[in-house]
């Protein structure tokens, strides 16, 4: 019973976690992205960059919504599924937490009402000030966050009193030895992940030949930040396996299926874990090609899977698939904003059809690529919670599994909803568009005397209100 | 030096409890309020009263959750799954709310069903923090430092009675908001339905103050033993003048004072329930002091805390400050 709890807890937070990672992974890039608009609007006074920055934050809006609600359901559901993980390794997790909503919740939270509704209320500078609050917020929020992750992946910095962890320092449970790899890796991830969405919007638009000066500022924006940052997301990606590697090796032995500790390793391209009989099924393997890109050497051995006890391993099968996913959208995104930046030099990307349909199509992958890879190092780091410290099986609360069960149905159920119907508004802005509404347009503010706006605004509205009230 | 720590972290989980209670109440307030009108410009007037600021006010819930986990990892690995019921139902109504004030405006004209969304998932949100406070007065059973009851020990008379008392107060905070930022037919009507939830909350009030004495001896040894007594008479008498004031101020077609008044009767109710519960962070069990941190954690935890919450309190005021004066029908943020 106590298994099935364990069990139905972990595909609820999984569940509950892939569904929010999609929103902050988004906003994060995406704000920031806004800012750089609103920057270059206010230092060249060009419209464009205004359009932009009106339409892009609508569609913020509308990710922030679903990131924020899908955030608080995360720091109940630690307690409600997870209580003994809340106890024994709350005095370390909890003040990380309680930084990431003082120091970063509120900021994001309350200067967003600012960023959305503010256009025309108060100044420019102050509008662009609101919106790099919002951009160090959601930088902060991830900062916090993936400290806590780190930590519970390379735990540092603690010891353990009475079966439970007491902090010891607490630069070293921050900064711990797979932070500033996670980090980075997350936050390139989501830049990415939004340069494709933006070049694709762009790439949509020039197709459909809409909004042509838009469209191609979006297209090299997003291009010219993917160019830098896809090859610079493979050699981040490559120096947190090392880390690891070092740190989890039973989780490299997973990504790479590798069960035998002899030698030379080869690169396995593709196979089917057999978990049973602890080898691979149709293998295609690279020799050697693996020691290289692990060891940096021909020759170098790693740990495989059978120097780990059995109950020590993660499961195989779905970490060897979901890391060939992400590295797979990764090396797209290399080709993609490689064949993008030659066909822009040679100054023949406007007109390249076949190349703007493929980008186009683009968008959803850098999403993938994120969960594939929360995936990958969520599952690896089973049956850890926290490595070497808790199990995740003496983690789970005292709940019955029934009462789960149901909870899993509703959330899937509501969360269906939301994100169904969030997905078609979002598409439904990008189909409708850019509004053409010049920024100096007056409109009515309601801080003016209120005599004044009560003249035209109210009797305006009490005319909408009485042909509705005659209906 | 660990008890004063255990206190200052009541008292600024208090802080954020209030906090929230007062300010994600109201704008819950105007989702219950919702069916009170089916005419779309005057729904539109009214979430516009709160859109610029439900996100912040929200985020206290965050502190609250966050912040009983900083400070008493026990309780919260005792009360979280103890009440899991009523907290998840609680964030899945937030969720279906919360989206709504987005989805709703590009939704139109088929917005309808984020209407009802956004008035289900205030009133299901607000009740199960009813009940939430309900569960966690009457007491949670507790063995070897972990919770040993069942998924439904909160749900009794009293927790229901509770639920339906935090949905009359918020709707008693929404219908002031309303009162307060808004002119004409939608002045009025907040006027009216705040009269109308005053007489429901001081019902709910009455009756909760007078169910955990009699239910809850614990409870009673705390306010009539006489010492505790001639100490503690002037909450309830503070609490019934708040009513009065809010009541009168109503009358007298005031625009913030029943705003105020109202939020004093929230607070003077709250004060009374910490008093009811204090020293207990898992009633009747686990104390403040026995679930408290180590230093350690709690210290590390205060310098983050104590720094910015001054900073966070002075952005908020920023923000409402932006956004101040009457909403006008027609006009809208979007």
């Amino acid at each position: 019973m106590i298994d099935d709890a364990v069990f139905l807890a972990r595909i609820q937070f999984a569940f509950t976690m892939a569904f929010h990672i999609i929103f902050p992974s988004f906003t994060i890039g995406l704000v920031a992205w806004i800012a750089t608009l609103e920057a270059i609007w206010l230092s060249t006074g060009r419209e464009r960059y205004y359009l932009l920055a009106r339409f892009w934050t609508k569609i913020f809006a509308i990710s922030f919504a679903m990131g924020v609600v899908s955030g608080l359901v995360m720091s109940y559901q630690l307690g409600t599924n997870w209580s003994r993980y809340s106890r024994i390794i709350g005095n370390i997790i909890g003040p990380m937490i309680g930084y990431e909503v003082v120091w970063a919740f509120f900021l994001e939270a309350t200067f967003l009402g600012i960023m959305l509704f503010g256009w025309n209320r108060v100044p420019r500078a102050l509008h662009f000030a609101a919106t790099v609050t919002v951009t160090l917020g959601t930088t902060m929020s991830a900062f916090w966050i993936l400290s806590a992750n780190s930590w519970m992946q390379t735990p540092t910095g603690f010891e353990m009193r009475d079966g439970v962890a007491y902090p010891l320092d607490w630069i070293a449970i921050i900064f711990n030895p797979s932070f500033p790899y996670r980090f980075s890796h997350m936050m390139v991830a989501s830049y990415l992940t939004v340069a494709f969405v933006v070049a694709g919007v762009g790439a949509r638009y020039q197709l459909e030949g809409r909004h042509p000066e838009l469209a191609r500022t979006m297209l090299r924006m997003g291009l010219g930040l993917a160019i830098v940052l896809a090859p610079a997301q493979a050699l981040i990606g490559d120096m947190h396996g090392l880390n690891t590697l070092h740190h989890q090796p039973a989780k490299i032995a997973g990504m790479e299926a590798h069960w035998e500790n002899d030698g030379p390793v080869p690169l396995v391209v593709l196979a089917l874990p057999n978990e049973k009989a602890e080898r691979n099924d149709y293998e295609i393997a690279i020799p050697y090609l693996g020691s290289l890109i692990l060891s940096h050497s021909l020759t170098g051995s790693i740990p495989a899977l059978k120097d780990f006890p059995p109950k020590d391993r993660p499961p195989v099968l779905p970490i060897f698939l979901s890391f060939r996913i992400m590295v797979g959208i990764g090396f797209l995104f290399i080709f993609m904003a490689g064949a993008g930046g030659i066909l822009w030099s040679f100054r023949k990307l406007d007109r390249a059809r076949l190349y703007l349909l493929a980008l186009r199509w683009c968008w959803p992958l850098g999403f993938i690529a994120i969960i594939a890879g929360w995936t990958t190092t969520e599952v690896g780091r089973q049956p850890w919670v926290a490595h070497d410290v808790l199990r995740t099986a003496d983690a789970a609360s005292p709940i019955p599994a029934m009462s789960i069960a149901v909870f899993i149905a509703l959330f899937v159920l509501v969360y269906g909803v939301v994100f169904g119907a969030g997905i078609r508004y979002i598409r439904r802005l990008i189909k409708k568009g850019p509004e053409a509404k010049p920024a100096d347009e007056p409109e009515i503010l309601a801080n003016r005397p209120i005599s004044a706006a009560l003249e035209e605004g109210q009797s305006a509205g009490n005319v909408a209100i009485a042909l509705q009230r005659a209906e | 030096m660990e008890s004063y720590l255990a206190v200052v972290w009541g008292l600024l989980l208090g802080l954020a409890i209030v906090m929230y209670v007062i300010l994600d109440g109201f704008d819950l307030g105007i989702g219950i309020l919702f069916p009170t009108t089916r005419i779309e410009a005057e729904r539109d007037q009214m979430m516009n009263t709160i859109a610029p600021f439900w996100d912040g006010n929200e985020t206290w819930l965050v502190l609250g959750g966050g912040g009983l986990l900083v400070a008493f990892p026990l309780a919260y690995s005792i009360l979280m799954p103890a009440l899991h019921v009523p907290i998840l139902v609680m964030l899945l109504g937030l969720v279906l709310r919360g989206v709504a004030f987005e989805f709703r405006w590009v939704a139109k004209p088929n917005h309808h069903w984020w209407d009802r969304a956004f008035f289900w998932g205030s009133t299901i949100a607000s009740f199960a923090q009813g009940c939430v406070l309900g569960g966690l007065l009457q007491g949670v059973t507790v063995k070897n430092n972990e919770f040993a009851g069942g998924p439904f020990d909160w749900l009794t008379p009293f927790s229901l009675i509770c639920g339906a008392g935090v949905v009359a107060g918020y709707a008693l905070l929404g219908a002031c908001w309303l009162n307060f930022k808004t002119v004409g037919i939608l002045q009025d009507r907040g006027r009216r339905c705040a009269k109308g939830a005053l007489v429901f909350v001081l019902f709910f009030l009455a009756g909760v103050s007078l169910w955990t004495p009699f239910e809850f001896p614990r409870i009673a040894e705390r306010w009539f033993t006489p010492t505790n007594l001639a100490l503690l008479w002037p909450v309830p008498l503070a609490t019934a003048a708040a009513a009065l004031f809010a009541y009168g101020s109503l009358r007298r077609r005031g625009e913030l004072a029943p705003f105020i008044a109202s939020i004093a009767l929230f607070l003077f109710g709250f004060l009374g329930l910490g008093i009811s519960i204090f020293p207990y962070a898992v009633p009747p069990t686990v104390t403040i002091y026995a679930a408290a941190a180590p230093p350690a954690s709690s210290i590390f935890g205060l310098m983050g805390v104590l720094f910015v919450l001054p900073l966070v309190l002075v952005y908020t005021a920023f923000v409402y400050w932006t956004f101040r004066g009457k909403v006008l029908p027609g006009e809208g943020y979007h």
